[in-house]
């Protein structure tokens, strides 16, 4: 896939070309059926070098599973991926020497061994030995923040250090393209900061990012471009600021109201006007998040449909990315539940 | 290559020498081992064979540890997610996965020693070796053959999630079919063309002959053979059960 940006035609470093991707199984204990999944439904998209791209969406929109077609560990059903230009289906071994890859997640390390044979012994897998090997692991140490403690055994490790060691694996044999899976999952806020730096720096190093998450603040911060993916296909993708242009002249209404159903949902998701609801759990409540285009008052109609329901506050503000992305990934879906 | 191998060696020697049930594992059970073979053969009243009995139990003891190394070896990698990362990198499964099969079958061959140590200290058994330079090179190439062995039956583990359940259930079979502790020609003659095919029922053949006297090179020899079959079975299994766990989603828990 060609590209023309301004004068200069650049060729994709990353592209999906209608890829797709079915689980089978079987369902029932004694009387087995086989039972097929879609978990990516003809997705296509390029990355460019240097370039950070993220794609967005919630959990179980066939995000990992795309990740995992470009880094060869899945076949693709249908379609065709190439990573710098390499089939990931037939080329396999050689996508794999010059990518890196990061899953979020505490798994995916040697526990009981330390941080220094770990990244050893994939130096080694990746052909990165010797004096060569011992300077690149002090570099990548030095860059993830794990100087001082790569003695110690990984079991020792917080959440946050395990992920910057992931990071410092991935990136061991200087990788031209780099893919992160979640890299920020499930760690605090500091850590997840400074795992952004670390991400930022791999791009400012020329490296090709292609990252997943679910992080709107981060997908915003970081990426270059977005794709918004939902029950396994791009349902928006442009810039950040594109993104949220197309919310740009809405307005979002907050209703916490006790026993919502089904029903009222539906009734509001009528309304003209009205280009989304998604309804997030909150222990006794539920709040409703309702956006809304054009520049016309709708709260009173809003109410109305809610009529002998018990509210709580209700406000209004303006869209920011998060609704750009919730109005994405809701649309056309029944009544989309927020956990 | 060379260096690969030395690295996962070392890492999985290091790996396993953390693990306290291992470690328990594989101090106790090669003693257990020995001495409940030496009483069996001293009841039977073949006290003069006893170091026929201790060759057997420390055999027994490597076949555990083959055992146990390569049925977990693949599964544990699939827990700790570490399984997706090995087949995701540049080297093949055959290499990734041959330094854990080798390291988990000579830290194995431990049980040999401690067998014999065992049986001179409290059961006085003559360390007489007929053939001792022999001996010496029966024992590695019986291990390295037993480790390729546990890398074949590894191979299947890629895609078959809960294989390691059955492959515990080798354990004593193979102890029987091979002949450890008591001739095949006690048992139905059936059986016999799958002693003939398994690796440890010729690697104790040239073991033993080293030790009490007979041939060694004829059994050694194919010790030798069924251990490259099993590396070139690995390779193909390998191979194709790596694309076969690509197409059915096998490499992750989940």
């Amino acid at each position: 896939m060609t590209r023309a940006v301004g004068r200069v035609r650049t060729v994709a470093v990353i592209e999906a070309i209608d890829l797709r991707r079915t689980y089978k199984t079987t369902t029932g204990v004694l009387r087995r059926r086989p039972l097929e999944v879609e978990a990516v439904r003809g997705i296509s998209f390029a990355v460019e070098r240097g370039e950070l791209f993220g794609l967005l969406g919630p959990n179980g929109a066939g995000k990992t599973t795309t990740i995992k077609m470009l880094i060869t560990l899945l076949l693709p059903t249908s379609g065709e991926a190439r990573v710098l230009g390499l089939d990931v289906v037939h080329q396999a071994r050689e996508v794999r020497r010059k990518i890196g890859y990061v899953f979020g997640g505490d798994r995916g390390l040697y526990e009981r061994l330390s941080a220094l044979d770990n990244l050893r012994y994939f130096a080694e897998l990746y052909g990165v030995s010797g004096r060569e090997g011992r300077h690149r692991i002090d570099e990548v140490l030095e860059l993830v923040g794990l100087q001082g403690r790569e003695k110690e055994r990984v079991e020792g490790y917080s959440r946050g250090m395990r992920q910057r060691l992931h990071i410092a694996r991935g990136i061991l044999h200087d990788p031209e393209v780099v893919f992160l899976d979640e890299p920020t999952i499930g760690v605090d806020p500091v850590g997840a900061r400074g795992l952004r730096q670390t991400i930022g720096e791999l791009v400012r190093a020329g490296k090709t990012v292609l990252l997943t998450t679910h992080y709107m603040f981060e997908a915003d911060t970081l990426c270059d471009r977005i794709a918004v993916i939902a029950q396994g296909e791009i349902v928006g993708a442009g810039t950040p600021a594109e993104l949220k242009s197309r919310v740009a002249d809405g307005t979002v209404t907050e209703i916490e109201v006790f026993g919502v159903d089904e029903p009222a949902v539906a009734r509001l998701r009528a309304l003209d006007g009205v280009t989304s609801v998604a309804v997030e759990e909150q222990e006794q409540k539920q709040l409703l998040v309702v956006q809304t285009s054009g520049e016309r008052e709708l709260t009173h109609a809003l109410l109305g449909q809610l009529d002998g329901l018990t509210l709580g506050r209700v406000t209004s503000r303006e869209p920011t990315l998060e609704d750009a992305y919730v109005a994405l990934v809701t649309a056309g879906d029944g009544m989309s539940r927020v956990a | 290559m060379l260096r690969v191998i030395w690295t996962g060696f070392v890492m999985n020697v290091k790996t396993l020498s953390v693990s306290s049930w291992f470690v328990l594992m594989a101090v106790m059970q090669p003693v257990i081992f020995a001495t409940i073979a030496f009483y069996m053969f001293k009841a039977g009243g073949q006290e003069g064979t006893l170091l026929y009995a201790a060759l057997g139990a420390g055999m027994m003891g490597i076949w555990s540890s083959v055992l146990f190394g390569s049925g977990g070896m693949i599964q544990w990698q699939r827990w700790q997610g570490t399984l997706e990362l090995g087949v995701a990198s540049p080297p093949s499964l055959t290499l990734l996965y041959l330094p854990f099969a080798l390291s988990n079958s000579f830290v194995g061959a431990y049980a040999l020693v401690a067998t014999l140590l065992w049986g001179r200290l409290f059961f006085d058994v003559p360390l007489h070796f007929v053939h001792p330079w022999n001996f010496a090179l029966a024992v590695p190439v019986t291990v390295l053959s037993l480790a390729l062995m546990g890398l074949l039956m590894a191979s299947t583990f890629i895609l078959y999630r809960h294989a390691n359940a059955l492959s515990n259930l080798l354990e004593y079979p193979i102890w029987v079919l091979s002949g450890l502790l008591f001739s095949i020609s006690l048992l139905p003659a059936w059986t016999h063309p799958v002693s003939y095919v398994l690796p440890p029922y010729w690697g104790i053949q040239s073991i033993r002959h080293a030790a009490l006297g007979g041939p060694v090179w004829a059994p050694l020899a194919m010790t030798v053979l069924l251990g490259a079959l099993c590396l070139a079975g690995a390779w193909a299994a390998f191979s194709w059960f790596e694309r076969l766990s690509r197409d059915r989603a096998t490499l992750s828990l989940t």
